[in-house]
């Protein structure tokens, strides 16, 4: 595993593109895209004010720059540098910009959620959407590019209108049952759509394409309800995490549930591996770090090293004892990934910060517990293998894979925090974002990963 | 209690003498107040009887005294004293046999009256501790029932208090039922009221929404554009198309194609994953004909049950399934027949493993029920045989000791004697051989230890001989140096002064102190030494072996009786 140098930062952002031959990192006003291999400057764009998103378009030939302050986006052409775009939403304001999956078209939507701008890059025509609702997740294309689903508030109704991205035209308009939408998510075959809504009510509704209700999933009633939903890469599954703590996975033929993964705070069963991260014996950790250059031992000074341990069940998590009246307390699932070969479950309990829950998704049943010396800030499959990289806010990146699990220590000078992470798409490498400064990690390819993950237990 | 009474009625003891004796006899008995009653009535008359006594007769009186006698005797039904009087001028004779005969019987009735006196008297006594008895049983009883009520009326305010309780419980229950109901109505009402309100703000914030969107949107606003260097082609290459009817049936249609496309392929694997079960369905059924045909004849045989007919159906079946083609199961009547048979094969299946799980669950129960019962059988049989035994060997024990008797008893032949003692001392006979090599290993065992003791002594004693001689040497050296040094002196007064302290000191100042000295070393020596000697003796010699020393010491006292024999130098 090997770690470039650092590079600068600002707000995260951090993209591979697409087609994973670029790496688009922004630092304050200037936009930087580099080789994804060799890390070499390509292009460097400055944009008129610091850029608070960005966003590569689905075929990597443009970037997206959002100034959401100045209400400003910039467009920036890789393979035409003196090409540029800009477009000013005025006085309507900004406060969320993307590309449609087409690449040619960005959709703004103004302050207040007043209305979504959809400007095209290859005519003058300019589409205006109106009642968006400001909600958790409003807008949803399908995987192939073709729809656009969009969750409406009118006449205090919630609706959702279904758009064709090729010419934006309405396909479909229907009002969802719900009492105040929070989000709505495609499955990967785009033929179904999720609808849940807000946490006040556990609600799951399915519609079709056409905007036919499918179906409608409640698990329990009078309680604090949906907090994150994922889609199978399959579409077969449906996961729901709600505040109870526990996932409920719903079939794609009857729209019932399968199975519910609760989330003990103690894990008994011995089938079940328990990986506990230990920080390692300082002192043997500077005897094993008298040859490496100075720079390495400066670092692991101010932060020790950590390993897994297997630990022998039955093992009790630490748990946060949610604050009863405080809104957005910190229980139930607040986040669930499918692996991408659908194999894999991976999930967080906020009120068990510090651990991700790994599932078999083909025996239905808990395979692994992985537990970290601090909350768990994210994690994310690798898209070509069931690894999982999580990181934690620390100087470390955890990959766990079926045949075992390795913490990793970021060298560099001073503390690098690792707060996100986001992979290239081919698996080979994984981009770590702290506040100010990114790295890239490169994996070792195929012949080699054998090496990369030791056996459980022994890990460096 | 007699002392009581006593005390009580002083006039009782003070009467005469003689009634002491009846006090004194009453005075053991517990006292009542029937009892004093009775004894205050019979004690006047006793006295009078004495007094009378003593008055009654005198010389002159005779004859009136024994008229008068004769007249209560005879008014108490006493043949007359006088004799029958002939005539009734003549003057009648006593008759002393009357008198006398009159006399013992006055004198019996009154040892039965005193007798049935004190009879009554103890009566009296019982009844009377029997009423003490009972009055105190009686006061306790009251006592307990007193406590009783009054812990009844305890109890009954408890039980009061813990009503009037669980009223207001009760009470309080209801209250808070109340309040939660009313709670959940306000909440409720709230919830509406709420919800209206936030209808009411948003419809508000649409409105204003849309009057800024009025404002924002239709003022022209210069700044809203999009400054482009030059349009970029579509990603598809073609060019963008008017929205027109047309496009919206073509969205329609192609919308329709993903959906359609979609179930399409949810179709085909749905086929493919029945086709798969149907696979596995005709290969189990085939296995299943397979497996039943060879047991068919049996169940054939047993003409009792239908199965026959069924499996020859479900062959009949079978053979007509097989030869249709696979892809035409699914349709409806084929499948059912499929199902159909499936079933019936499963059930004749079913069937026939049940019946083999009786056959051979009966097979063990039967095994396992002959083996009891013969177990049982056994059991009663080698039961009533062992007591049988028993009761042969009880009998044998009691003739034994019959005989064992007869022979104490009459010393009896010798043969059977002989007999007798030989089976008893067998086993004794074995147990002493036992005892006795055991006693013998002992025995070796102790006399290896006494012949290391008697050594150990004998050691000892060599060196304390040696010791001894030491210290003659030693005593000697120095009595010559003295005579060398104080040649005034006897011989035997020094030495005499050496060993009872110092006598003449005030003489002998100078030449005293190394001479006073050494005696105490000595003396001190010998103590250390026989310290010492006991310190070297076994640890811990019981008291047979410390004996043994002993004896063994006293052979050798010549050498402790060596320290005298310094004084004959």
């Amino acid at each position: 595993m090997n770690f470039s140098e650092v590079f600068k930062l600002s707000s995260l952002l951090c993209k591979f593109s697409p087609d994973g031959k670029y790496l688009a990192s922004c630092a304050q006003y200037r936009l930087v895209v580099r080789d994804a291999n060799t890390l070499q400057v390509l292009q460097l764009y400055t944009c008129l004010d610091q850029i608070q998103h960005a966003e590569w378009s689905a075929d990597s030939r443009f970037i997206l720059c959002a100034m959401y302050r100045r209400g400003l986006v910039q467009v920036w052409s890789l393979e035409q540098p003196e090409w540029h775009c800009r477009i000013d939403e005025g006085s309507a304001g900004l406060v969320a910009s993307c590309w449609s999956p087409d690449g040619r078209h960005i959709l703004n939507t103004t302050e207040f959620h007043l209305r979504i701008t959809v400007w095209s890059l290859c005519t003058k025509s300019v589409s205006y959407i109106k009642y968006p609702k400001a909600c958790q997740q409003g807008i949803s294309f399908t995987r192939d590019g073709r729809y656009l689903a969009l969750a409406e508030r009118r006449d205090c109704k919630d609706h959702v209108s279904i758009f064709v991205c090729s010419d934006w035209q309405l396909l479909r308009h229907f009002d969802t049952e719900t009492q105040d939408l929070a989000g709505i998510e495609w499955a990967p075959n785009g033929c179904v759509l999720a609808v849940w809504d807000t946490c006040l009510e556990y609600k799951v509704l399915l519609y079709s394409l056409d905007g036919r209700l499918l179906s409608a999933y409640c698990a329990y009633e009078w309680s604090l309800g949906v907090k994150s939903v994922a889609w199978s890469p399959s579409s077969q599954f449906l996961a729901v995490g709600s505040y109870d703590g526990k996932v409920r996975i719903l079939n794609h033929v009857t729209w019932k549930m399968i199975t519910e993964f609760g989330h003990p705070a103690t894990v008994t069963n011995p089938r079940i591996v328990v990986y506990k991260e230990a920080e390692k014996n300082p002192q043997l950790a500077l005897g094993r770090l008298a040859f490496p250059p100075p720079r390495a031992a400066a670092c692991t000074a101010s932060s020790t090293e950590s390993k897994y341990e297997i630990a022998s069940v039955p093992v009790s998590l630490q748990t946060l004892k949610p604050i009863a009246d405080r809104a957005n307390p910190k229980v139930g699932i607040g986040a669930l990934a499918f692996s991408p070969d659908n194999y894999f479950l991976a999930t967080r309990n906020d009120s068990v910060p510090n651990a991700v829950w790994i599932w078999d998704i083909q025996k239905l049943k808990l395979f692994v517990v992985l537990e970290q010396l601090s909350p768990v800030r994210s994690f994310q499959w690798d898209p070509q293998q069931p690894r999982l990289a999580i990181c934690t806010g620390g100087n470390k990146v955890y990959l766990w894979s079926p045949a075992g699990c390795v913490s990793v220590q970021v060298p560099g000078e001073g503390d690098f925090q690792v707060l996100s992470l986001c992979w290239h798409f081919s698996g080979d490498s994984l981009a770590l974002l702290s506040k100010d400064h990114f790295c890239l990690c490169f994996l070792e390819t195929e012949e080699r990963a054998g090496t990369a993950f030791g056996r459980p237990g022994d890990h460096t | 209690m007699g002392e009581w009474m006593t005390v009580t009625d002083p006039h009782l003891s003070s009467e005469s003498k003689n009634i002491c004796q009846y006090t004194s006899e009453t005075k053991m008995s517990p006292s009542s107040l029937y009892s004093q009653q009775v004894l205050c009535s019979s004690i006047p008359l006793s006295k009078n009887v004495h007094s009378f006594f003593s008055a009654f007769c005198t010389e002159e009186n005779i004859e009136q005294s024994i008229s008068y006698l004769d007249q209560e005797l005879t008014t108490f039904g006493f043949p007359s004293l006088y004799e029958e009087s002939k005539g009734k001028d003549t003057k009648r004779e006593l008759n002393i046999v009357a008198v006398l005969n009159c006399m013992n019987e006055l004198l019996v009735l009154q040892r039965k009256n005193l007798l049935a006196q004190e009879n009554v008297e103890t009566q009296n006594l019982k009844l009377g501790s029997d009423m003490d008895h009972l009055q105190n049983c009686y006061a306790k009883l009251k006592e307990q029932l007193e406590t009783s009520r009054r812990e009844m009326i305890g109890l009954q305010e408890r039980d009061r208090q813990l009503q009037c309780k669980n009223r207001n419980l009760h009470q309080l229950l209801k209250n808070e039922k109340d309040e939660v109901q009313k709670l959940q109505n306000i909440i409720a009402s709230r919830a509406t009221q709420y919800n209206h309100d936030m209808k009411r703000k948003e419809r508000e914030y649409n409105k204003l929404k849309e009057r800024l969107h009025q404002l924002v949107m239709n003022k022209k606003d210069k700044k809203i554009a999009m400054e482009v260097l030059n349009y970029v082609g579509r990603a598809d290459g073609k060019r963008g198309s008017w929205r027109t009817g047309k496009t919206e049936a073509r969205n329609e249609d192609e919308m329709y194609k993903i959906l359609l496309n979609d179930y399409e392929y949810r179709q085909k694997q749905i086929l493919m994953e029945n086709a798969e079960l149907k696979k596995v369905l005709q290969q189990m059924k085939k296995e299943m004909i397979s497996l039943l045909s060879p047991q068919k004849q049996k169940p054939r045989e047993r003409a009792d049950d239908s199965t026959g007919t069924v499996i020859s159906d479900a062959e009949e079946d079978a053979g007509e399934l097989s030869r249709e083609s696979m892809w035409d199961l699914s349709c409806e009547t084929v499948r059912e027949q499929l199902t159909n048979s499936i079933r019936k094969q499963w059930r004749i299946l079913k069937s026939h493993v049940e019946k083999l799980d009786n056959q051979v669950s009966k097979v063990h129960l039967e095994g396992f029920n002959d083996e009891d019962v013969i177990s049982r059988q056994d059991h009663e049989q080698e039961t009533e045989k062992l007591e049988l035994e028993i009761q042969q060997c009880k009998e044998m024990i009691k003739t034994q000791q019959q005989l064992l008797q007869q022979q104490l008893a009459t010393a009896c032949d010798d043969d059977t004697t002989s007999l007798l003692r030989d089976c008893y001392l067998l086993e004794e006979k074995e147990r002493l051989k036992e005892e006795w090599s055991l006693f013998k290993e002992q025995k070796k065992n102790f006399e290896k230890e006494r012949r290391s003791f008697t050594e150990a002594a004998i050691r000892l004693g060599l060196e304390r001989k040696a010791f001894e001689e030491e210290r003659a040497s030693w005593l000697k050296q120095q009595f010559l140096n003295m005579t060398t040094f104080d040649h005034q002196n006897s011989e035997n007064m020094k030495l005499f002064s050496a060993f009872s302290g110092s006598s003449d000191r005030d003489s002998l100042t100078v030449h005293s102190r190394p001479r006073q000295k050494k005696p105490h070393g000595v003396s001190n020596g010998s103590l250390v030494c026989a310290s010492k000697l006991t310190k070297s003796l076994p640890a811990s010699p019981s008291t047979s072996d410390f004996c043994q020393t002993r004896s063994c010491a006293s052979e050798h006292r010549s050498f402790f009786l060596f320290p005298t024999a310094p004084s004959v130098y």
